[in-house]
């Protein structure tokens, strides 16, 4: 495999473990906002606590490992994306500055707050869709170079463009969805570890009603993306045996959480789901990192560099994944942790 | 109205943000260590007071770390959004140790999540303890490998240009570049400094408002004696990277020492007020042959003028003032933490420690230490000025050329206001509403201050 090839996979695998950790979290806010207003807290807030405490940082860390990564593997992304994303990379920073910072205040500072649930809820389901526009600018169409004021060119991104088209809406709504429907699924799961028979019933709920949105949108996706970029819907097809194994993936999660059994496994299908449909779209996509302007081959890295980033990322990979399973034992599997048996110093000073 | 001008707006949003971002980078480098001192101690003596003093601490550092995490990741955002065709060049030299860092990133803060919520879990606190080497390592492997990238900024090495074209990366050279070796030791010893002094200065405060309680003494005497170690690195560091600039970016020295004439036998000027138009300084310190000695280490050296420079490549004047200010902080610092430590540690001198003048001084110290941060990072910044990438290319190449910079300034600028006065806001209710001395006698006081005063009534070594 060449250097770009094995810099694209590391980095879109990075981005996976976003799409799924940050799903988790954004969508926990947002069901936790949702079921204070509903009246239905009581049943699902501990349990969304729960999770969400040793977990907020390192879903951060995934996100600025693939920021990184890309400028490191392929620099010529900083030009481009770089000068087009100002404002909604500003405002994206924004909402993820506010909706960390706001989280540990209240979390390990204030009181509980309404007014930073809203801010927390509301900031889960907005993130997603702006960060989402960095996809749908990928499709090539809204960012165009144009000739400079003092010769040379200039990166230029069609606002005009963005906002009207149907393409770029329907991969915000799919993205919204599918935060919902990702976290749904886990929150059931993760209640069911609990023994919390309560609000794994509630949150099994909001699964399945996010499920069948989740499947509609995603089709949405299929039909304006052949509208709008031909040349990927082509290669998307060459891929679809990927599609055709994602969507039986959803099959089987739906039904294993319909029957209300096995929720573990039907997690593990919707981690597939969207693993198949992620790795098959980005397929898809390459060569191009930005659609005409960029493409692996021509805006990877020097040989040394790739290299070198290649070494640190396995020797880096080495020391974290055993970290990775140590965090997760003792709090995502440990069945006393997740069943709240232990007293924590945190929700000590909470009752008082 | 001036024209819009986004390289200016690019450089004021850099300087908040990172402005911003440093007091967060700092308390997040310097705490660990200074949590573990007391941890280790508390578990060596069974002293609860040590003890508690890492757990405080500890609940602090969860917010300051928070503010860290988002301000540094607007940073990396923020540093292709605004200097993209810097990243895109400097991205091919030095992309390694910006991959590093998150990798030291990640690696603390997993142990940072466990160690935060494994207080009372383990029945032996030194697995505890243990937890927080990993996030000792990875928060001062984060400072490293970042300033790595800063030295590289001054002095870039390991490539070479082409027709704009870089070739021939070699990216170890890059990152171990001749200004990495002062200037890493500099900014992590300087960072535990002023986080001792910060620490010390809330021990201070108590002592000052007559709260004779034990913790607030064993407070300022750790915090002490760490800083007089700390400062006296610091300074001895600072030293090596003023002889750095000497040798290699003798502009930058040059334009904060106000030495105009390339000179054997060169004096220090300290303070004062030039005279733009004639060079000329008034009223300020003249300590002769001392440039000379503190660039080369000999009295008689040589030491390269503005002269040789052209006028366009001259760093702002300005310069010197954040140099002297730097300087006169760190001899501040080592004197009062020298004093608080010895009144503290030697019972003789213990009228020393219970002095209100020196208390006072350490509060001061604080906010000092925090400062001489800020300006030292301006000091180097400002200096490198005009350049972005030393001798390759100048800051407004490099900058974005998109339009409403100025807008996002101004939404960034509201952000950290808003972060800013909630972080102190959440910091001061956390402590003022519980002191330590009602968290001693706490019915719910942490289980592993108990667990060791039971094990303690055994006597004690
Ligand atoms: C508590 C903070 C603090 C204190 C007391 C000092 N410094 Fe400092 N200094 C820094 C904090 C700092 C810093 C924030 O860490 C800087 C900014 C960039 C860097 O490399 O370190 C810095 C930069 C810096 C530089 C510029 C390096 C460069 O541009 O490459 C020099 C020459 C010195 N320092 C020298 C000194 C001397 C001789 C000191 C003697 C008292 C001193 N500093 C005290
Ligand atoms: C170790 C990390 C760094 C720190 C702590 C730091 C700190 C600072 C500070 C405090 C300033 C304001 C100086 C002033 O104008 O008064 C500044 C300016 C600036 N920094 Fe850095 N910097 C760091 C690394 C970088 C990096 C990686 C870049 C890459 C783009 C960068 C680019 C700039 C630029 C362009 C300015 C504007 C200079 C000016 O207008 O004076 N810095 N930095
Ligand atoms: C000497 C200057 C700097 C120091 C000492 C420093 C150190 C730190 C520290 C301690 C944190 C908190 C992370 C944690 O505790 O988990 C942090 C966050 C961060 N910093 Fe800085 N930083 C500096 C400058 C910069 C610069 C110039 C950049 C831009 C490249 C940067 C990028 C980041 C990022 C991306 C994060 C967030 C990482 C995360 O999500 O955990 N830092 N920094």
């Amino acid at each position: 495999m060449s250097y770009e090839l094995i810099g694209i996979a590391v980095l879109w695998t990075f981005l996976f473990g976003y799409l799924i950790v940050a799903s988790i979290d954004f969508g926990a806010g947002f069901f936790n906002y949702y079921s204070t207003v509903t009246g239905k807290n009581h049943l699902v807030g501990k349990v969304i606590y729960r999770y969400l405490s040793p977990f907020w940082e390192v879903t951060n860390v995934f996100l600025v490992f693939f920021f990184v990564g890309v400028i490191g593997f392929f620099p010529r992304t900083a030009y481009y994306y770089g000068t087009a994303l100002l404002i909604p990379g500003s405002v994206a920073i924004i909402m993820l500055a506010i909706r960390g910072a706001y989280y540990a205040f209240n979390t390990y500072g204030l009181s509980q707050h309404r007014s930073y649930m809203f801010l927390y809820g509301a900031t889960g389901v907005l993130i997603p869709a702006a960060l989402s526009t960095v996809l749908t600018l990928s499709e090539g169409g809204y960012i165009e170079e144009v000739p400079g004021i003092a010769g040379g060119s200039r990166i230029r991104l069609d606002y005009a463009e963005l906002l009207l088209s149907s393409y770029s809406w329907s991969v915000v709504l799919l993205a919204v969805v599918s935060v919902l429907y990702i976290s749904a699924m886990f929150l059931t799961y993760y209640a069911a570890s609990a023994k919390d028979a309560a609000a794994t019933e509630q949150l099994r709920r909001y699964a399945l009603a996010w499920s069948l949105p989740t499947i509609v949108s995603s089709l949405f996706v299929f039909i304006s993306i052949r509208e709008h970029s031909r040349w990927h819907f082509d290669h998307m097809i060459r891929w679809s045996p990927m599609f055709v194994l994602s969507f039986c993936c959803f099959a089987g999660a739906v039904v294993l959480v319909w029957r209300r059994i096995r929720y573990g496994a039907a997690f593990g299908l919707v981690m597939l789901q969207f693993a198949f449909a992620f790795y098959g779209y980005g397929a898809a996509h390459l060569p191009y990192l930005l659609y005409p302007y960029l493409n692996i081959k021509d805006s990877v890295t020097g040989d040394a560099m790739a290299w070198a980033l290649i070494i640190a990322f396995i020797a880096g990979f080495c020391l974290l994944l055993p970290s990775l399973i140590l965090l997760m034992r003792l709090f995502l599997f440990d069945a006393k942790y997740v069943q709240d048996k232990l007293i924590l110093e945190q929700g000590k000073e909470r009752a008082e | 109205m001036p024209a819009y001008d986004p390289v200016l707006y690019a450089r004021i949003l850099t300087f908040a943000t990172l402005a911003f971002h440093i007091v967060f980078a700092t308390v997040g480098v310097g705490v660990p260590i200074l949590l573990a001192l007391a941890e280790w101690i508390g578990i060596r003596r069974k002293d609860p007071h040590y003890l508690l003093m890492a757990r405080r601490w500890a609940r602090g550092y969860t917010i300051t770390v928070a503010v860290g995490v988002v301000t540094g990741t607007a940073i990396g955002l923020q540093l292709s959004l605004l200097w993209p065709a810097f990243m895109e060049m400097a991205g091919q030299a030095i992309a390694l140790p910006l991959f590093m860092e998150t990798f030291a990133f990640f690696f603390e803060a997993i142990f940072l999540g466990i160690y935060l919520y494994t207080w009372d879990r383990f029945n032996n606190p030194m697995i505890h303890f243990l937890l927080l080497i990993p996030v000792v390592l990875g928060s001062s492997a984060s400072a490293f490998f970042i300033t790595t990238v800063n030295a590289f900024m001054n002095s870039p090495v390991g490539f070479r240009l082409e027709n704009g074209i870089l070739t021939d990366v070699q990216p170890l050279v890059a990152m171990f570049n001749p200004a990495t070796p002062s200037k890493v030791s500099h900014v992590l010893l300087s960072a535990y400094l002023t986080v001792a002094f910060i620490l010390a200065a809330f021990a201070a405060r108590g002592l000052l408002r007559n709260r004779r309680h034990e913790y607030y003494r064993k407070s300022l005497k750790l915090n002490m004696i760490a800083a007089a170690v700390f400062a006296l690195g610091t300074i001895a560091v600072g030293d090596l990277s003023g002889k750095y600039l000497a040798e290699y970016q003798p502009e930058k020295l040059a334009a904060a020492e106000w030495h105009f004439e390339t000179s054997r036998s060169a004096p220090l000027i300290v303070g004062g007020i030039l005279d733009k138009e004639t060079r000329r300084v008034s009223f300020g310190l003249k300590l002769p042959y001392m440039l000379s000695f503190l660039a080369h280490a000999d009295p008689h050296a040589e030491v390269i003028g503005l002269d040789r420079f052209p006028d366009d490549e001259e760093p702002p004047l300005v310069i010197h003032y954040y140099f002297d200010l730097m300087v006169g902080i760190g001899i501040y610092l080592l004197i009062v933490s020298a004093l608080a430590a010895i009144g503290s540690g030697w019972r003789r001198f213990k009228t020393l420690a219970d002095n209100r003048l020196l208390l006072r001084g350490v509060w001061l110290g604080g906010p000092l230490a925090m400062l001489a941060i800020e300006l030292g990072w301006m000091f180097t910044e400002r200096g490198r000025q005009p350049w972005i990438l030393v001798g390759f290319m100048k800051t407004g190449e490099g900058a974005t050329t998109s339009e409403h910079v100025d807008l996002m300034l101004v939404l960034f600028c509201s952000l950290y206001l808003m972060l800013g006065l909630t972080v102190v806001r959440v910091l001061s209710r956390m402590f003022a509403n519980r002191p330590p001395e009602a968290e001693l006698n706490d019915p719910v006081a942490p289980r592993l201050s108990a667990q060791i005063e039971e094990e303690s009534e055994e006597p004690e070594s």
